[in-house]
């Protein structure tokens, strides 16, 4: 947890916030719409005994009352799968539209993939690519249970991902949830801050700029890119958006999702950061009982 | 055949032909007989699959895209595994039958609640059934509606769960 203390300028209320990452996360899933409504994966869950707590935000996270929601006939049908609650943010702020082509630049294991493809009623084109061999099966499992069709599986380096095998020279839009520091998933994984280290930060954030710059050389103009990391660390957020605003031609846009969340900052560890990262959001587990992110949606210009 | 001629590669996704006369690698499916067996065999209508493309990729392995893309394609995955050809008998995927196994109506055999929890575990049953031997779209009762467990094999009046290790459940 000491990790986490050069984080007590940015946080109020620090020792909730450290209260918080101690406690482990409820058991949320996420509806797949591609397989049942809502209502539908609701009265399956009420069959087998599993009491479920529904969420203002959103119509298809649910916590349930269960450890192991893989044990349930929604389950089985690929009706509901297991995402935590703040994980199902980006796609939403994404908001891709039935018939559009997306990426997903860092894909697996394929919740956020998964999520994309039913917002877009599974037509369109969802190009979900990894760098990891070993990671695209459970991608590819997951796409296939839960009913997708709409998704196309490649295997690069997300910074110089090449469009080449496609017919089309520019995607609508990208979801890039970059690999990071995982600080806010402390909750799922008590482990995680074991092997933290400054160097770890510094060096994926190099990684993070790489794959967010070719992101939006990738998207149309006027296309949107949402940038997240399950991470507190300044140096993987607002640094990774300056840099992007610096070096390609976008901007960053406003969203609304109704969950408690904190501005992005401007300032952290004598570094600072352009006025606009203001408009990325914040999410501490403390505040809605979730783990830690952290999205940005970005617009392309020409 | 020359030498030149088109042969499958494991590598590509390449697109079925439409009918028998686009074909150009020998033993593949076409998209008219892929189309042809799932409402022969489970009476799910043509249209189903309107908005469609078919892909071969692996000996005999068939793919279901959403929409359209270039072929050939190199790449790791396309849409959902659909069937598997180049075989005496055509099998469809778990994945595949769940999907679009709402529409069958023939070859459809429903469980009770008892029998699904023993086929999603992966355990072969003895069930009367006095339709086809083959494969069968297995459904149960869930949530006000009749859904699709997965393809069973239906043969000496045995009912054989091929539910994938990875997709079965101790429910």
């Amino acid at each position: 947890m000491e990790k986490l203390e050069r984080y007590e300028p940015l946080v109020e209320d620090f020792d909730a916030f450290l209260d918080a990452c101690q406690r482990p996360l409820p058991s949320v899933v996420r509806v797949n719409t591609i397989k049942a409504t809502p209502e539908r994966a609701k009265a399956a869950l009420d069959e087998d005994g599993i009491d479920w707590t529904g969420r203002e935000w959103s119509d298809t996270v649910l916590e349930l009352d269960t450890d192991n929601p893989g044990s349930t006939w929604a389950s089985y049908h690929g009706w509901i799968h297991g995402q935590e609650e703040v994980s199902a943010i980006p796609a939403e702020v994404l908001a891709p539209e039935s018939g559009e082509r997306v990426w997903d630049a860092c894909a697996a294991p394929g919740s956020k993939t998964t999520q994309l493809a039913a917002l877009m009623d599974d037509a369109g084109l969802v190009v979900a690519n990894d760098n990891n061999l070993g990671r695209l099966s459970a991608l590819r499992f997951n796409t296939e249970r839960l009913g997708v069709t709409n998704t196309a599986v490649t295997n690069s380096d997300s910074r110089n991902f090449s469009l080449k095998p496609f017919d089309f020279d520019a995607f609508d839009k990208a979801l890039v949830d970059v690999p990071c520091s995982c600080e806010g998933t402390i909750r799922k994984n008590p482990t995680t801050l074991d092997e933290w280290s400054i160097d770890h930060v510094r060096s994926i954030a190099g990684v993070q700029k790489g794959i967010l710059r070719r992101a939006v050389q990738a998207t149309r103009e006027g296309g949107t890119v949402v940038y997240s990391t399950c991470t507190f660390a300044p140096e993987e957020n607002e640094a990774v958006l300056d840099y992007a605003l610096e070096t390609e031609d976008c901007r960053l846009v406003e969203f609304d999702i109704p969950l408690d969340s904190r501005p992005g900052v401007t300032e952290f560890d004598g570094e600072s950061y352009h006025e606009s990262v203001r408009k990325a959001r914040r999410f501490y587990p403390h505040h809605n009982d979730t783990g830690g992110f952290f999205c940005a949606k970005l617009e392309v210009e020409g | 055949m020359t030498e030149d001629a088109p042969t499958n590669d494991g590598q590509q996704f390449d697109r079925l032909p439409a009918t028998a006369d686009d074909r150009e690698v020998e033993g593949r499916a076409t998209r008219e007989e892929v189309v042809e067996w799932w409402d022969q065999r489970f009476a799910i209508p043509p249209e189903t699959f309107e908005g469609y493309t078919f892909w071969e990729k692996g000996k005999g392995k068939i793919w279901i895209l959403r929409g359209d893309v270039s072929s050939p394609l190199r790449i790791e995955a396309l849409g959902m595994k659909f069937l598997r050809t180049r075989q005496e008998h055509w099998k469809p995927t778990t994945n595949a039958v769940q999907r679009f196994g709402r529409e069958a109506s023939t070859n459809v055999i429903e469980l009770t609640r008892e029998q699904a929890r023993r086929f999603v575990r992966g355990e072969d049953q003895e069930i009367d059934w006095d339709g086809d031997w083959g494969y069968l779209v297995a459904v149960h009762e869930l949530a006000g509606g009749r859904e699709p467990l997965g393809v069973g094999l239906y043969v000496h009046d045995e009912l054989r769960s091929p539910v994938p290790k990875g997709r079965q459940r101790d429910l």
